[in-house]
């Protein structure tokens, strides 16, 4: 199964003349006119319709298959939430009509505000950042320009755990300011004397994710929090991992003081093939006026933008609009469906499907990383022994279920654990899904035991088999030259 | 219970698996003085039918006025089959191609996409999407100061021509790391050849200085054409590297990044929402860049190479990660992960639908009506034409009165009449943005000049 290229597919002169107008002549200096035309591909609709059908059949999603990404929360996209946000209407609006203009959609963005405040416990929310990297950078900033703004310039460290996301110190260097880790205990847990040891007078703030990427809550957050905010530093959450915490724990009763929410991943915005994310950032009392901006406000019963002139301490804007305004529709539309007591079953199922999961298959045989904790909303198992007494490591299961019609966990993340599977069901998935996938990890432990070289060979079935990365980086080949 | 399937007979089974009471005992590792019991400030929950008939209401409201602004977000037709496809569950719903094996369509594409846009700009390499083409030039900043070797001043040249929204983005983005950001005038005076553009001559002051980069914008924030082949010239002969922001539409008809000047730029970047894309009220969009090969590993974001698979069979593969966060950590190009993937599967397919003469076409006939446009708005008393040098399909106009009263009076008569610059740009007075794509029709366009007759006629508020 394979498709080629679109431009095999192109003949000079042939176009789908009624997706544009007819010709005129363009009014261009001769200096500035383009010479030579660009290598776009002249194909017929139905060729172009035809090719990117194609392609997509050649890809896994949720709509097609188990995806148990852990750290992704690849849960059920509801196609009402796209159907909803692709009114004409919303899709017709011009960022910068006037807010007179566009009631209809301030509404239903102050509305989100209020219900992200409301779930995670904070007292502002910007949704302007375009990711969960871009919400760490806004949340970084605004730990930043807090110090600035009390003129404690010294604080330019911040604390990572070793477990955390490679985007946590990415964004810490990002922001001017450099990266302080510290390691995680046997039991998953955060090593707080080496916390102590960590914090001072230079400590900005630290970034948690809770319940962290090894798939258990940090039992000592309220000491942590103490810790940190006894020595001036200020706390970050790193939402990736809300789904598991939903209704049940919030990150404001915590004590952190700011936090970024992934809403492609707890409010099951799609992840269309690697974005578009929005990753809307939530702030304590402390940290109110650094907000990015826009935001929208909401006065005698009318909306508006909120912007320098109401937040003249804000850390700017982060995008040229309001970020990814399509996908905060999208979010809102599953909020309004969820409603009150929806909330917390995502976390109560997304934790069910878990752990189950979870003892199934250490009943099976299987080393879970943190055996004697509860799983979070995902969990880690760890293949190190098969690895070392068959030859056959993480990767090598990974490409196995891809086979067996599964898309794999996440792999070698994180990085403490080796040869591991990080696997995060979400609570759309049905027991009868997550028995069959048990069941296929069983019969790969099998074919690993009998012969490890068919293990170590796949994928057999999918387009290509495992593919040279090594190549990929040494000969580049990044665009088609005919 | 939406979304969540389980029975009651599952749960009972599940829970006894477990060896857990209760579906609340698998949080019992949460401190007891931190669990919430209700989320009382959540409306209660709506059916689709519900939910369905609030989203109608809230966007009947909105209505669909007449749009004539641009500054950015293009309002142009876009073929059913680009959404019909994009919004196929395995584009809508598929992931980052970590699994290259099982991800090969969205991979194809993104080699097919990169392959487009490096020959749009007229460049040799593409990444596989930024956010949007604001923070693309936050990007571009940065990598510049990653990229010249030589030079040690983070300092860029930002002509004041430049959209400013995406100044101000790249100063929130980029000045943590110690960047610096110097404006360049326009050319202002009456009767000056080329009003309204960026003069060479006006970079004279920084000869001989530490520059990182210069930035141009093509067309710039005014719709005008900027001299990009002097600017891009004065850039290299002062040892600064040369930023492109474009308008990927415009570059089926003028010159790419890659041929200005005698070398071309070293980085070009844009928002790519013109291809494909709808407005949506500023989102998601997504912003490109593209580079020469000597700096692509300088680039940030995903980028996609094709090599071979153990059968010697041709396939497609994230590559160069070692750029990444996920692998540098701290010492990454960037912090971006998640990035634009389906905005950038609607410009692929939107790209193959138009091809070269689409595109042409398109910009041509959207450079004609913004034309028309101007004719038929300076003919009313009180605005005039602000600059009248070549130009794409933007126009700057100067009224007799403040631009924001004339904005909300032209709403109330269902036109959205463009973008106010005044608060942005002063000098230039009661200035107003205007732009007319090539679904602005010459009855569209009459009505515009005739709601604008009206509201020019009443008294001053």
């Amino acid at each position: 199964m394979s498709e080629p290229l679109i431009f095999t597919h192109s003949r000079p002169g042939r176009s789908a003349p009624g997706q544009y107008p007819e010709a005129v002549a363009a009014d261009v200096p001769d200096n500035l006119r383009r010479r030579k035309r660009a290598a776009l591909p002249e194909v017929s609709e139905l060729q172009a319709v035809r090719h990117f059908t194609r392609l997509s059949q050649l890809n896994f999603s949720i709509d097609t298959h188990f995806y148990p990404l852990g750290s992704c929360t690849m849960k059920y996209n509801p196609r009402a939430c796209n159907a909803f946000a692709m009114l004409p209407e919303f899709l017709g609006r011009h960022p910068y009509g006037p807010a007179s203009a566009g009631q209809g959609f301030l509404e239903c963005m102050y509305e989100l505000q209020e219900m992200l405040k409301e779930v995670t416990g904070m007292k502002g929310v910007s949704l302007t950042p375009m990711a969960g990297a871009q919400g760490e950078f806004a949340g970084v900033a605004m730990m930043r320009a807090y110090h600035k703004a009390r003129n404690d310039l010294a604080r330019t460290e911040i604390i990572v755990p070793d477990a955390a996301h490679g985007t946590n110190p990415a964004t810490a260097t990002m922001c001017g300011c450099t990266v302080v880790e510290i390691p995680s205990l046997a039991n998953g847990d955060i090593d707080v004397d080496a916390l102590k040891q960590a914090v001072g007078p230079k400590t900005a703030g630290i970034m948690l994710t809770n319940p962290s990427t090894l798939g258990v809550f940090e039992r000592r957050i309220k000491e942590v929090a103490q810790i940190v905010h006894e020595a001036g530093g200020l706390l970050y959450y790193d939402g990736a991992n809300l789904n598991a915490i939903l209704g049940k724990v919030r990150p404001g009763d915590m004590g952190f003081d700011v936090i970024h929410m992934n809403l492609h991943k707890t409010f099951s915005t799609p992840h269309g093939g690697g974005g578009p994310g929005s990753g809307a950032v939530g702030v304590g009392q402390r940290l109110l006026p650094f907000m990015p901006i826009p935001l929208v406000g909401k006065d005698n019963e009318k909306f508006r933008w909120l912007d320098e002139r109401d937040l003249p301490q804000s850390i700017g804007r982060l995008s040229a609009f309001m970020g990814n305004a399509g996908v905060l529709l999208r979010a809102y539309v599953y909020m309004r469906m969820l409603g009150r007591h929806g909330m917390h079953r995502v976390a109560e199922f997304a934790a069910l499907n878990a752990n189950y999961m979870l003892a199934k298959l250490k009943k099976a045989g299987f080393d879970a990383a943190y055996p004697e904790r509860r799983a979070s909303h995902e969990f880690i198992i760890t293949l190190k022994r098969q690895a070392r007494d068959l030859g056959v490591n993480a990767m090598d299961f990974a490409k196995r279920l891809l086979d067996y019609g599964f898309h794999a966990p996440t792999t070698y993340f994180p990085l403490l654990v080796p040869e591991c599977l990080l696997i995060e069901p979400t609570e759309t998935e049905t027991k009868q899904d997550l028995d069959a996938f048990i069941d296929a990890l069983v019969a790969i432990q099998a074919e690993a035991e009998q012969d490890a070289a068919k293990v170590k060979g796949a994928p057999y079935t999918l387009p290509v088999r495992r593919l040279d990365d090594v190549r990929a980086a040494k000969q580049l080949d990044l665009t088609y030259q005919p | 219970m939406p979304f969540i399937p389980h029975t009651e007979a599952d749960v009972a089974e599940m829970l006894a698996a477990i060896g857990a009471s209760s579906i609340d005992a698998l949080f019992d590792e949460i401190p007891a003085a931190l669990r919430i019991q209700s989320l009382a400030g959540i409306p209660d929950a709506l059916t689709e039918m519900q939910v369905g008939r609030l989203m109608q209401s809230r966007a009947q409201r909105d209505g669909r006025p007449l749009n004539f602004i641009g500054a950015g977000a293009y309002e142009h037709h876009i073929p059913a089959a680009v959404w019909a496809i994009v919004s196929r569950g395995e584009f809508y719903s598929a992931y980052t191609p970590y699994q290259a094996e099982a991800s090969q369509g969205t991979l194809q594409l993104l080699y097919e996409y990169q392959t487009m846009m490096a020959s749009l700009t007229g460049m040799q390499v593409s990444n596989a999407s930024l956010y949007d083409g604001a923070s693309a030039l936050a990007e571009a900043c940065l990598m510049a100061v990653r990229a010249h070797r030589k030079s040690k001043s983070a300092r860029i040249l930002v002509p004041a021509a430049v959209n400013p929204i995406y100044l101000e983005v790249a100063r929130a983005i980029a000045e943590g790391q110690n960047l610096k950001f110097d404006i360049v005038p326009f050319a202002m005076g009456e009767g000056e050849p080329g009003k309204g553009t960026t003069q060479p001559s006006s970079l004279e002051q920084y000869r001989g200085q530490d520059i990182t980069a210069v930035v141009v914008q093509q067309p710039n924030f005014f719709g005008l054409l900027e001299d990009v082949d002097a600017i891009t010239d004065w850039a290299h002969a002062n040892n600064a590297l040369a930023i492109a922001v474009v308008n990927p539409l415009s570059l089926a008809i003028l010159k790419p990044p890659g041929e200005w000047g005698a070398k071309g730029v070293d980085i070009a970047v844009g928002d790519g929402q013109p291809l494909g894309v709808p407005m949506s009220s500023g989102g998601p969009y997504f912003g490109f860049m593209t580079t020469r090969m000597e700096h692509v590993r300088q680039m940030p974001g995903r980028i996609i190479g094709r090599t071979l698979d153990l059968d010697g069979k041709p396939g497609f593969t994230l590559t160069l990660q070692a750029r990444e966060q996920h692998i540098r950590r701290s010492k990454a190009t960037s912090n971006i992960c998640t990035n634009q993937g389906l905005l950038v599967t609607a410009a692929t397919i939107h790209m193959s639908l138009l091809g070269s003469t689409g595109l042409e076409n398109v910009a041509a006939a959207s450079q004609q009506q913004t034309r028309k446009l101007v004719e038929a708005l300076t003919r009313i008393k009180g605005v005039k034409l602000a600059f009248s040098g070549p130009r794409f399909h933007e126009a700057v106009l100067q009224l007799d009165r403040n631009v924001a009263g004339v904005i909300e009076a032209l709403a109330k008569r269902n036109v959205i009449g463009g973008f106010d610059l005044t608060p942005r740009y002063p000098e230039l007075g009661n200035a107003l943005l205007v732009c007319a794509t090539e679904m602005r029709t010459d009855e569209d366009i009459a009505t515009y000049a005739a709601a604008l007759t009206q509201v020019m006629a009443e008294a001053m508020s």
